[in-house]
């Protein structure tokens, strides 16, 4: 709207044949030149600071021995791509890579899955729908410490109140956090309770812009429940189930503090996924160089996922 | 009207630029006459912060000082001194866990205390020495030090029959006979968590029966790693011992789940808090009873950071030196539960604090974990560590368990 009458207003401006001189048309240029840029700096000031100037920030990191000494003087010898070679050779590293696949996998699979199964039943708005779907935010507004604390306790083999309740059932206590083999299942089945919210929110958003009309006439034409659902509700959500896997990825790989509160990376590295990793490298064994490379790796793969994201939106436009 | 557009874009930018730059620049100023000394520790919760902050004073009265007490929440305390290290914002007086002093030494940001004329007290352990010396230069020292010790619960025994266990065949015997299925009660308690604390209680295993931190995979090791695998497997402990700890293996023990646990003189006041709890301890068993217990020394240095104030720096050295007067070890005893550093103080401590027996006689031997491998040491902790969880988990036995951590441990 403002863009069109400014636009209005210039074109009128410069329409009238009078006799300009050269110059003053030149300054007038340039200073209409200036502004638009100045109207884009915050912007791009806001996007370098705080976005370009950490990512270049911490590929440099990634290419020095950047340790506590570098603190107080300043100095980080260049070591090339040594510390990736030393993340890259750590058997660590390759369990790493693993565990971060199974998490993201198996938390997106699940909480899109949940996700949509919740928001197409509250779409049927019956009553006290409202309230149910306000109280399923509830994982959402509590602090992840706190969360990852209670589901501790909740997980706990001796005393937790899971298994206290499937003793009731005759089952022997279950080493939800302790065994190798079951913590990262158990953390992943934590972290789907905490994504629900955001993929129930969303995808129950983008249904209710879907037009009753449609189904109507197609319930006219027979196509009624999975029917309707496989050639009406989907196509028209489809764009915000792009977006909601694709920010529902890159949310996942970077999650830490729902594990470290919950397993601390452990037992055994079992649930040490890339971005616990770089933290203990980081801020436990104070190894910034190889922290910075391994948040490094994330960053690229994130990358690609955004990129996928905005290859999608712009077909998405083009339709 | 475009003009004053385009002036508004203009303002709007540099507004933008000048709040950015306001975010730096700090100021130090110090009161006139009398110098006022910034200290920095980890005390944030009382007793013992109002207890420090009491010494504090007492100790800046007798140097002529004003004290300005800094508290700092435990964990973060590295990272705000390596904050203050680049933005040379560091504390006058800077208090550190012993294990971080050599790297944080490392780093230049601590004056030698030598340099103020200051050094160890003759009496204090050779434990103490260690921990605060890089390269052969002293840059802290711990007026009160800790271990930790086997406590147990007195009644349990009683009721099962059992003494104290000495060796390590006693400790595996014990634990299996209070062991208590149908209640829920583990014979024994440690805390074997992948983190620092997880190593600094396996240490008193592998220290004792000859382990050593730069090379673990070696049979003394495997000894030890194999006691823990052991008690595990006997049932005597439980298996979320992976996943507690030293405070949550506190709390099996106060809740009466476990009947004797590690862990170190600070628990006291919770463990006498507690009604109904008939407690003790003795030092950790040994393999043979040839050998001698050697633990890890715990407790806090006070260093003297290079603020390049050289007058304050003195005044900071004389500071740290009042703090480690036997004297004001004993004071310092008093409020932290911790044991002098000064071995005649720390024996009439004990006289006067039965309870502490068994740590005052552990510190004795007890060996600095920074003493061998200096700022090296968080590798070779972190080696040890995923051995123990190796072993414990199953997925490996102790001797290929600590072939992996060793592989680490580079």
């Amino acid at each position: 709207m403002t863009t069109t009458s400014v636009d209005a207003g210039l074109a009128q401006r410069s329409a009238p044949p009078t006799h300009p001189t050269a110059a003053p048309r030149r300054r007038a240029h340039l200073g209409r030149y200036l502004a638009r840029w100045l109207f884009v700096a915050p912007a791009i000031l806001f996007v370098l600071v705080f976005f370009g100037y950490p990512i270049v920030q911490n590929v440099l990191m990634s290419l020095q021995d950047y340790t506590t000494t570098t603190f107080y003087t300043g100095e980080a010898p260049w070591v090339g791509f040594a510390n990736y070679a030393t993340v890259f050779s750590d058997p660590v590293f390759v369990t790493a890579v693993i565990n971060t696949a199974l998490f993201t996998i198996g938390s997106i699979v699940l909480q899109f899955g949940i996700g949509l199964g919740l928001a197409l039943f509250f779409k049927r708005n019956f009553p006290l729908s409202g309230f149910l779907r306000s109280l399923l935010l509830l994982p959402w507004l509590l602090p992840l410490i706190a969360s990852a604390a209670v589901w501790k306790w909740i997980l706990d083999q001796g005393s937790g109140a899971l298994n206290g309740f499937l003793s009731i059932f005759g089952v022997q206590p279950v080493p939800w956090l302790v065994s190798p083999s079951l913590a990262l299942i158990a953390v992943i089945g934590v972290n789907i309770w905490l994504g629900i919210p955001f993929n129930t929110t969303i995808l129950y958003t983008g249904l209710q812009a879907v037009p009753e009309e449609l189904y109507e006439a197609a319930s006219l034409d027979g196509a009624v429940g999975w029917r309707a659902f496989r050639y009406i509700t989907w196509p028209s959500i489809r764009s915000v189930v792009s977006v909601v896997i694709v920010l529902g990825v890159v949310y996942t790989l970077k999650v830490v503090d729902i594990i470290l509160g919950l397993t601390g990376g452990g037992p055994a590295n079992s649930t040490q996924t890339l971005a616990t990793w770089a933290y203990q490298n980081s801020f436990v064994k104070f190894a910034f160089g190889q922290g910075a490379a391994i948040s490094n790796v994330l960053i690229v793969v994130s990358l690609l996922f955004a990129l996928v994201y905005l290859y999608i939106n712009r077909k998405g436009v083009d339709e | 009207m475009k003009k004053s557009r385009t002036i508004v874009a203009i303002a709007a930018a540099s507004a933008i630029s000048l709040s950015l730059a306001a975010c730096s620049s700090g100021s130090s100023a110090s009161a006139g006459g009398k110098q006022t000394l910034t200290v920095e520790d980890y005390y944030s919760s009382d007793p013992s912060m109002s207890g420090y902050n009491s010494i504090y004073t007492s100790c800046g009265a007798e140097v002529g000082a004003a004290i300005n007490p800094v508290h700092i929440a435990g964990a973060s305390l590295i990272q705000k001194v390596l904050q203050q290290a680049s933005s040379k914002t560091l504390p006058d007086v800077l208090m550190l866990d012993n294990p971080d002093v050599q790297q944080i030494a490392a780093t230049g940001a601590l004056a030698p205390l030598t340099d103020f004329g200051v050094s160890a007290p003759a009496g204090d352990v050779p434990g103490v020495l260690k921990a605060g010396t890089y390269k052969g230069e002293l840059y802290g020292l711990a007026p009160v030090i800790n271990s930790i010790a086997l406590y147990y619960n007195a009644d349990m025994l009683k009721a099962a029959g059992v003494t104290p266990p000495t060796s390590w065949d006693e400790l595996k015997a014990a634990a299996l006979k209070l062991t208590d299925k149908s209640k829920g009660v583990y014979g024994f308690a440690m805390s074997n968590i992948n983190t620092y604390e997880g190593t600094w209680q396996f240490l008193p295993f592998l220290w004792t029966n000859g382990g050593d931190e730069k090379d673990i995979n070696t049979p003394e090791a495997a000894q030890a790693l194999q006691l823990d695998v052991d008690l595990q497997n006997d049932g005597s402990m439980s298996k979320s011992s992976v996943n507690w700890s030293q405070q949550d293996v506190n709390n099996q023990f106060v809740a009466g789940k476990a009947a004797m646990m590690i862990n170190g003189p600070w628990q006291l006041p919770v463990l006498n808090a507690t009604k109904g709890l008939n407690f003790s301890s003795v030092p950790i068993p040994t393999r043979t009873t040839a050998q001698t217990v050697v633990s890890p020394l715990g407790g806090e240095t006070f260093n003297v950071p290079n603020t390049g104030d050289k007058k304050k720096m003195g005044l900071a050295g004389k500071f740290v030196a009042c703090l480690n007067k036997p004297a004001t070890q004993l004071k310092i005893a008093e409020i932290s539960g911790n044991v002098p550093s000064d071995q005649a103080s720390a024996a009439d401590w004990a006289k006067s604090h039965p309870q502490v027996q068994a740590f005052t006689d552990t510190v004795k031997t007890a060996r600095a974990r920074t003493g061998e491998l200096g700022d090296k040491w968080p590798t070779a902790a972190t080696a040890i560590y995923t051995a123990v969880q190796l072993a414990l988990t199953g997925k490996a036995d102790p001797q290929d368990a600590l072939k992996q951590g060793q592989a680490q441990n580079k």
